[in-house]
């Protein structure tokens, strides 16, 4: 079977998966549970983008809130001056996502290492100063952005046409990161995370690449970013930039493991679970403290995440 | 003979330090060319500067006439300049077969129309890795190999390049005897096949036995130029490498 069919197919069964967890989900009748679950499908989005970028190039962005950001206050700004139906804004706010991500890309990919991840955590600072001192989305003040109780269209309570879109996204992004990973694209971004020196020896030009990742990864961020106004209600910088979504979509990859789309996947789909349940069952201060145990778990016992776990116990058979 | 690259007044400093002083030199088509030359002598600045990974401060460097100023290292090796480097670099990620698919999928497809299928690619592949004797060892990851296994993966990966120049940058240090003839076999096929080669080495033996012509840098300026023979005779070059 052709790659692209083969393609084709994992996109029908993503898409599969995704309609029989939302049929599964109304099922279980609980609004909470579409609360929590997109919530949850959000990290997948996030976590996946993030690996576009810093799993399969070795480029580690602190940034996401930024960019997570980015897509929210486009939403915030576009809610007040021209409203638009949800599943255009979120193309909207990946368009202007993708163009700061190129941005950010081309003034800082000539640094490597821990200078690079300074300079997305400095992005992430000015954008949320910008954002703090422009009064039309709400400065500091937050904004607010009351939601119809449901769709009248689908007569579908609005929660669950959120989750349904949110549901939507985690395809999409799965979907690109694995055909990217499996395309001579995906080759290109593993030999910039491997040898820069080498790549370009071998005739990969790796700005070129790394700046089609950085818009990629950045686009994705703001479509993740881009429903959370109407899911919260009311959107202060401090929510947008919360240093959880930084954390977060560096720590899922990692745990799940980050040269594969399945990797943030599950990180993600772990991560997210376990946080949800200890917020109700704890308290949601205990979140990101999860989160730092277990990321220092997995550096000492599975360096190379749950992926990395599972190939090393079955390549010892 | 066409020429195929022509250095003109090649100059590379570091700071104070004077890398590489106004180099002339010129490789015509089909060449086998040496350039040696003491530890620090400039011989490495002098590939990355030809290859792009350094940008020299002074002079030109021509490839098939063409002024190489301003292009990038991976648009030098898409013109059909490929290099291997002194310490391997392989791809650690990657399995020794896909290590060969990077510059087949980036440089010869981008050269190459109709661009080569996935099946053409593989069969490339290892068609190059049964000529460096590494057949069977595609699926393997390059912390698995050996040395000079390491070092066959390196010029593979070069020639995967398909190109019309290649540079190996001490492709034999530290292998045994019969591993340097191997080597100097491969490379004298592939000079054969048409593809110009420049080779810098340490081992002489090696470098006698494969260079038409002779190259001497030292201290960055080059001493010597031409043949072999006459060359280790040279006054000045015995006395760079042995003292006075």
């Amino acid at each position: 079977m052709s790659s692209t069919a083969r393609s084709g197919l994992f996109v029908l069964a993503c898409v599969a998966v995704a309609a029989a967890v939302f049929a599964g989900a109304r099922a279980v009748g609980n609004d909470y549970v579409f609360f929590a679950g997109y919530t949850v499908l959000q990290f997948v989005v996030l976590a996946t983008a993030w690996n576009i970028l810093g799993g399969y190039t070795g480029y580690v962005n602190f940034g996401s809130a930024a960019f997570f950001a980015l897509g929210a206050y486009s939403t915030v700004f576009l809610h007040k001056a021209y409203p638009l139906p949800i599943p255009l804004l979120i193309v909207v706010s990946a368009a202007v996502s993708g163009l700061i991500g190129l941005g950010m890309g081309y003034l800082t990919l000539r640094l490597r290492g821990a200078f690079f991840s300074i300079a997305t955590l400095a992005l992430a600072v000015v954008l949320q100063t910008l954002v703090v001192n422009w009064n039309y989305v709400g400065g500091a003040r937050g904004a607010y952005v009351i939601r119809p109780a449901e769709i009248p269209e689908l007569s579908l309570p609005y929660i669950q046409y959120l989750f349904a879109i949110m549901l939507g996204l985690s395809v999409i992004a799965v979907a690109t990161a694995r055909i990217v990973e499996r395309s001579k694209l995906g080759y290109g971004f593993a030999t910039i995370r491997d040898d820069e020196l080498a790549a370009e020896a071998s005739g990969v030009p790796t700005l070129k690449l790394k700046l089609i990742a950085t818009t990629l990864s950045g686009a994705l961020m703001g479509m993740a970013g881009a429903p959370f106004p109407y899911f919260i209600g009311y959107l202060q910088p401090s929510s947008a930039f919360a240093l959880e979504y930084a954390v977060n979509s560096i720590a899922m990859p990692m745990i799940g493991g980050t040269t594969s789309w399945i990797g943030p996947l599950l990180g993600a789909l772990l991560l997210g679970t376990l946080q949800q349940v200890t917020t109700v069952t704890i308290s949601s201060a205990v979140n990101l403290l999860i989160v730092g145990v277990l990321l220092v778990g997995f550096v000492i016992v599975a360096p190379n995440g749950l992926i990395g776990l599972w190939q090393r116990v079955f390549s010892k058979r | 003979m066409a020429q195929l690259l022509e250095v003109t007044g090649l100059g590379k400093r570091f700071g104070g330090f004077v890398a590489l002083d106004s180099i002339d030199l010129a490789v015509a088509a089909g060449e086998r060319v040496g350039l040696i030359g003491p530890n620090g002598s400039g011989k490495s600045t002098l590939v990355n500067c030809l290859c792009g990974t350094l940008v020299n401060e002074a002079g030109t460097v021509r490839f098939e006439g063409r002024d190489l100023a301003g292009q990038s290292a991976h648009q030098r090796t898409r013109l059909g300049m490929a290099r291997s480097f002194q310490l391997p670099r392989p791809f650690a990620s990657m399995t020794v077969g896909d290590n060969l698919k990077v510059p087949l999928l980036y440089t010869v497809n981008t050269r190459s129309k109709p661009a080569l299928t996935e099946a053409e690619i593989g069969t490339r592949c290892e068609e190059l890795l049964t000529l460096v004797g590494l057949a069977d060892r595609s699926r393997q990851f390059p912390r698995d190999l050996t040395q000079v296994d390491m070092r066959k993966l390196e010029l593979a990966r070069a020639m995967a390049a398909e190109p019309k120049l290649l540079i190996a940058d001490e492709a034999m240090a530290g292998l045994s005897n019969s591993e340097v003839n191997d080597i100097v076999a491969l490379l004298i096929m592939l000079n054969e096949r048409g593809v110009t080669v420049i080779l810098i080495e340490h081992i002489m033996r090696a470098v006698m036995n494969f260079s038409h012509r002779l190259v001497v840098l030292v201290s960055g300026k080059k001493i010597a130029d031409g043949r072999p023979d006459a060359v280790i005779r040279d006054a000045e070059v015995e006395r760079a490498y042995l003292g006075q």
